[in-house]
């Protein structure tokens, strides 16, 4: 409940002011192959906000959060047609490395997937791979503290990342995307996987993490949604054309969003009347 | 009737006959079958049990430090040993390995990660298949043809090389496979985390799959160990130490058979103790390749 409370005081808070953007992506379409998935989506990630995408299953919300990294690159027959501003540049620009993109907007995926390899060695990664110099084992701490998993771990990080719980693991998948301190954190249905005291752990650990990060979640659980996000943006899926594309209907702080929504399809969404 | 009333019901029912019965038809069948499997398990092993008691009894008795570091004696001479047959097998394997590890490792990683559908992985991936069964001779008389002849001498060079083709498709094939079984969101974590594709094989993929890696690389080893015929055409044999990579170079698979054949009572003594001493080298690098298999979280 004080989750809640919180996440809707401070997103009352936001509209005091401009809001400042980590990213502002305007997609315009989104193909797999001759497959339209998406189009039509402006979405923003707030600095220092958490930012959810809710929506039923095929809505595009996932293919939208990862093309904001531009992990959606892995899959060859992947085109987007639009813009995605992080702090002032085109990440889809010719001159941009995705490699580079990817150091400053990390990523926390809906499986658990440390390396396998120690504990330490996990959170170390990222850090290694940017050269790294100053002190390795401070930073890991650091990390591990902030990811609410150092008491649980401290005796035994040269253990395989691998033997911990789920919960633990996604919390140690948080760790290292936070070790080299990117940006933006980008997490895709992370508790999915988890049970129900994983899945409050780690969205306590989210509340606290959005002073440093910007965050953006796909979650398919609405109450998760009305707990962490300030903002909440709601995609619907559109099979006028013949095919399934995903689209934006609608943006804004997550209370109207939930309490007072603009648009129909929204309000019979939060209605529960269709999933 | 039974739906309406589950506590009458529960009641109502006969505790059923549970109790063991050696007689009844499916406990014999289990019985049978249990005692046939058994039975067979055992017949399999004879065979091997049965060789490792005979290299054991008539090669043990001959192994000795003498045996192990000096040269083969000529004929009705007394003593000696198969000490440069031991150098020379693990000197061409070690060369046949420092060939056929770096291509099979990155050929598997090709056909693994970097483009397994293409046609050229195909191409590969079937002619490494067919490789694994091609006669290892054929191994030999090729290297003969390509390097013997081209230096005029046989060679430990041209035998590491013999051995190295024989080698080769295990190892490309078990890597493909071990790059293959790393999770795909293990990549994926890799990719996020902004390695470049070069960067999430060698520091992510590669060491995952390590362990199926030199499984393939410890059983491709023992295997050419133990292969004479690719060093037939190659290395020949020699009765001295190995001097120099580039002239004939005794092996223990090719001393078994030259001194097996011969009619003086100590060189079949010897070949009994290279037997021994071989079946050694190629079970210790099986041992190896299941301490890599084994998973460790």
């Amino acid at each position: 409940m004080s989750i809640a409370a919180e996440a809707a005081a401070s997103s009352q808070a936001a509209t005091v002011g401009a809001p400042e953007y980590a990213i502002r992506a305007d997609i315009k379409k989104i193909f797999y192959g001759n497959f339209l998935a998406v189009r039509d989506s402006v979405v923003n990630v707030e600095k220092g906000k958490i930012t959810g995408f809710i929506g039923p299953s095929g809505c595009g919300k996932s293919t939208v959060l990862r093309s904001l990294n531009r992990m959606n690159d892995l899959i060859p027959i992947f085109r987007l047609e639009g813009k995605v501003d992080f702090l002032g540049q085109d990440i889809y620009a010719k001159s941009i490395d995705p490699v580079a993109v990817r150091r400053h907007i990390g990523m926390v995926f809906q499986q658990p997937n440390p390396f396998s390899m120690s504990i330490y060695e996990n959170v170390a990664f990222g850090l290694r791979l940017n050269r790294f110099k100053g002190n390795m084992d401070e930073r890991v701490e650091k990390s591990l503290r902030r990811a609410g998993l150092w008491d649980e771990v401290k005796d035994k990080l040269k253990q395989s990342g691998l033997a911990l719980s789920g919960g633990q693991q996604q919390r140690l998948c948080i760790a290292r995307a936070i070790a080299t301190e990117p940006t933006v954190l980008l997490m895709d249905e992370p508790c999915s996987a988890l049970d129900p005291i994983a899945t409050r752990v780690i969205e306590e650990l989210m509340l606290e993490l959005k002073s440093r990060y910007s965050v953006a979640i796909v979650t398919h659980n609405m109450q998760q949604a009305m707990r962490v996000a300030d903002t909440t943006a709601f995609f619907a899926v559109d099979i006028s054309q013949g095919g399934r594309t995903g689209f934006l209907v609608e943006v804004g702080p997550t209370k109207q969003i939930f309490e007072n929504p603009q648009q129909t399809l929204t309000r019979e969404y939060v209605r529960g009347e269709f999933s | 009737m039974a739906l309406l009333d589950p506590a009458s019901s529960a009641a109502a029912v006969a505790a059923p006959n549970m109790n063991r019965s050696f007689f009844e038809r499916r406990a014999l069948t289990n019985f049978l079958l249990t005692v046939g499997l058994w039975s067979l398990a055992a017949l399999a092993a004879i065979p091997l049990f049965s060789v490792l008691y005979m290299l054991i009894s008539r090669g043990g008795a001959r192994i000795s430090l003498e045996t192990l570091t000096s040269l083969p004696p000529a004929g009705f001479m007394p003593g000696g040993g198969i000490g440069n047959a031991i150098v020379g097998t693990l000197v061409m394997v070690a060369i046949g390995a420092l060939i056929s590890v770096p291509f099979g490792v990155l050929g598997g990683v090709f056909l693994g990660i970097v483009a397994p559908n293409s046609k050229i992985a195909a191409t590969a991936r079937f002619v490494g298949q067919v490789l694994t069964g091609f006669p290892s001779i054929l191994a030999g008389v090729f290297v003969y043809g390509f390097l013997v002849l081209a230096m005029g001498t046989y060679s430990a060079l041209a035998g590491g090389l013999a051995l190295a083709v024989g080698m080769f498709p295990m190892i490309l094939l078990t890597t493909e496979q071990a790059v293959r079984m790393v999770p795909q969101r293990m990549k994926d974590a890799a990719v996020g985390m902004g390695c470049t594709p070069f960067q999430a094989t060698w520091k992510v993929t590669l060491p995952t799959a390590l362990p199926g890696v030199m499984t393939g690389v410890m059983l491709s080893i023992a295997g050419a160990a133990g292969n004479s015929a690719p060093l037939l055409f190659t290395a020949l044999f020699s009765n001295f130490w190995l001097e120099s990579l580039r002239e004939p170079t005794a092996s223990l698979a090719i001393l078994i058979y030259n001194f097996s054949g011969m009619p003086f009572p100590n060189q079949i003594e010897l070949a009994w103790a290279a037997s021994l001493v071989l079946v050694l080298i190629v079970l210790v690098f099986n041992i190896f390749s299941r301490m890599f298999g084994s998973p460790k979280l």
